[in-house]
């Protein structure tokens, strides 16, 4: 709680006991009379406590005007309670000043609270670093760590810049950047990224990149500049704020004068409905809420690993209406792996996949590391011998002292190995032990594990089309969209053919609709930057990502862009909700106090009440 | 250029309105945004008028909110 807030509550609790002992001092208290005037006792004692609790909101009032700040909220308490003074509600004059202020402490504070707790969710900042220099440890802010520099962390520390291990493992917690709660274990060589938390082991890192452009502060600068970029929700409410304000003072001027001049007498009643509506005059409910929600959105989104760079973007994911992928590194791991494994009959899968991890051991072609991976024990070398690799072909080997192959047809044909027609979708890599052939084992690249739950997820959130673009084989890529219920494929595309298709795709969505596409982020920022909303996928480390989409899913899971739809369906309904309630009740206030129905208290209900409870329905946004 | 303030204390959603507006109508100011949440000020000056601009911004500040400290980032 911020000093001057502090004070304010004492000033208003203060004010508080007194306006109490006015009240019951009223209930005896006698009267005198000026001339024909008849004035309360007890008028003096209200008015200190009006001064006490409300004086410097008259202060601010006076000052503004000198301002040329006609309409400020200040302004319009002063006059409404100053005219109930007149008026003779001495009482309530001061109870709604009260109310307001109590209203303002707890709005100031609810704000503040709101805005430190989405802060703490991003803060990723490191504060220092432990650089190694002449032998010994030095503390340092990470800003003055030069490339090259050996920095040493300790476990629970935070990782302050990028860099490479140069001693000791660890399993480093990448929560706040990934929101993947499962650690990443890192060893000597590898490469380590700013903003991790070290758990386990001391590492020492070889930086190899200054603090400007490590990954931390490239993130921090996105997150801290996203709500800079409003959305069209909160260009609205500046608007609504900007007429709101004048058009209801407005009508309380005419309420004041009109009726009792038409209908004659009366003119307390109307001044003091006048003055009601003054009460509720203020917008701030909305103009604070609205972009509390935002913020909330975009602090919970990137709790969970994805970085949106506007509130603009985040409104704009609601209106989503056509998604296009690509599919290499977006909808599959852009990795080989071993799909299946067919035997010739009486042969065992497992030596199927023994002879070929063994055959391929030796190179480091991707398609021979899936098998290794796949076959997933130690090779023996010792058991290998003469192995030659045939390019085009595949490769032949002696195991255990017999020949094996493996290979394409080509290979299996050279050696007088009888191999069926094979239809499959992917590399094929046949196998043989002598002239024996052993059945053949598909390799393809995989498709992650949660791409058919994100296309799935697409489905469920109305997505009009659902596309996939590839520059891989027809074939293969309408295998692999059968496989996660893709019905729109366009395969063997080249770069330029992709931003081509998108543009297609644009001319035929709604207008209000938008097109999201979905890539690594590598090669296809032209069409991350065509499209409405451009997604980059694997933004951990990679840079090109970062800078070339307005939305950065910091893990390689599709599934996070359902989440991020999600996300913001959700900050958008909360938004609506506020701008309904908060206009409804004023509005239902508005009227009921024109009749005279409603008292002040409602006024000022519907005033900064209904700010608190927009505020902490904004808070939503953020889980 | 760009420079960005940090206004301290600012928790009134209509004065960050009024100071963004103001301080955008500053002579050599081309884009101006505060944002309440991040208490920051980022605004965008000629290089040409970057030396006096600073001042102008608190002139600016005081006058709406005046217990609002302005802080250079």
């Amino acid at each position: 709680m911020s000093r001057k807030l502090k004070k304010r509550i004492k000033r208003v609790g203060v004010g508080a006991s007194i306006y109490l002992a006015a009240v019951i001092f009223s209930r005896f208290a006698p009267y005198f009379y000026i001339g024909t005037l008849q004035i309360h006792t007890a008028l003096f004692v209200f008015l200190a406590a009006y001064i006490i609790i409300g004086g410097d909101v008259v202060k601010n009032a006076v000052r503004n005007i000198g301002h040329g700040q006609i309409f400020d909220e200040n302004f319009l308490m002063a006059i409404a309670t100053v005219g109930a003074f007149f008026v003779g509600e001495y009482a309530e004059a001061v109870a709604v000043m009260l109310f307001y202020q109590v209203g303002e402490c707890f709005q100031s504070y609810a704000v503040n609270k709101s805005r430190k707790s989405i802060a703490e969710l991003m803060d990723i900042r490191p504060d220092y670093a432990n650089v190694m220099r002449n032998g010994a440890v030095e503390e340092v802010g990470p800003e003055e760590v030069a490339i090259g520099e050996v920095i040493l962390i300790k476990p629970g520390e935070r990782i302050p810049l990028d860099g490479t291990v140069v001693k000791g493992n660890s399993s480093l917690d990448t929560m706040a950047l990934t929101g993947e709660s499962l650690p990443r274990d890192v060893a000597e060589g590898e490469e380590v990224i700013s903003g991790c938390v070290n758990l386990s082991g001391v590492i020492e890192v070889r930086v190899s990149k200054v603090f400007g452009e490590s990954t931390v502060a490239k993130i921090l600068d996105l997150v801290e500049n996203a709500s800079g970029k409003k959305s069209e929700a909160e260009h609205f409410i500046t608007k609504f704020a900007r007429y709101y304000t004048p058009v209801v003072v407005g009508l309380a001027a005419l309420l004041a004068v009109v009726p009792p001049l038409v209908a004659g007498g009366g003119w307390a009643s109307w001044i003091y409905r006048a003055l009601s509506f003054l009460v509720i005059s203020c917008p701030c409910a909305l103009v604070i809420s609205i972009p509390l929600s935002f913020f909330g959105g975009l602090g919970g989104a990137s709790r969970a690993g994805i970085l949106i760079k506007g509130s603009n973007y985040l409104e704009a994911l609601a209106d989503a209406e056509m998604i296009v992928m690509d599919k290499t590194g977006t909808l599959t791991k852009g990795v080989f792996a071993v799909k299946k494994i067919v035997p010739s009959k009486g042969v065992d899968g497992g030596e199927l996949l023994e002879t070929a991890a063994y055959a391929e051991s030796f190179s480091n072609h991707p398609i021979s590391r899936s098998l290794v991976q796949a076959y997933g024990k130690a090779i023996d070398e010792t058991r290998l011998k003469e192995v030659e690799e045939a390019a085009g072909h595949g490769i032949s080997a002696v195991l255990d002292g017999q020949r094996i192959l493996a290979g394409n047809d080509k290979l299996m044909k050279s050696r007088n190995v009888e191999v069926g027609a094979v239809e499959e979708i992917g590399t094929v890599v046949h196998v043989a032990r002598g002239e024996e052939y052993l059945g053949y084992i598909v390799i393809a690249d995989e498709v992650k594990d949660d791409a058919k739950a994100a296309v799935d997820g697409f489905k469920e959130a109305g997505m009009k089309n659902i596309v996939m673009l590839t520059g891989d084989r027809k074939k293969t890529a309408d295998a692999i969209a059968e496989e996660l219920g893709i019905l729109e494929v366009y395969a063997e595309l080249l770069p330029g053919d992709k931003v081509e298709r998108v543009e297609k795709l644009l001319v035929a969505k709604s207008e209000k609709g938008r097109l999201v596409f979905v890539g690594d982020g590598i090669n296809d920022a032209p069409v991350l930057a065509r499209a409405d909303i451009g997604i980059a996928m694997g933004g951990l480390g990679s840079d090109a990502a970062i800078e070339a989409a307005d939305v950065v899913i910091m893990t390689d899971e599709p599934s996070k862009i359902v989440k991020a739809m999600q996300i913001s369906k959700k900050t958008l309904s909360i938004v609506k909700q506020n701008i309904i309630f908060a206009i409804g009740i004023k509005v239902l206030v508005l009227l009921l106090a024109a009749v005279g129905i409603a008292s002040m208290w409602a006024a000022v209900f519907a005033d900064v009440g209904v700010a608190v409870i927009a505020i902490l329905n904004a808070m939503r946004a953020m889980k | 250029m760009k420079k960005t303030y940090i206004l301290e204390d600012l928790d009134c959603a209509h004065c960050a309105a009024e100071i963004e507006n103001a301080v955008g109508k500053l002579d050599g100011v081309t884009s101006s945004t505060v944002t309440l949440l991040t208490q920051k000020l980022v605004v965008e000056v000629d290089d040409a008028k970057v030396g006096k601009i600073t001042k102008e911004i608190k002139k600016v500040v005081k006058k709406y909110e005046p217990d609002v400290e302005v802080v250079e980032k």
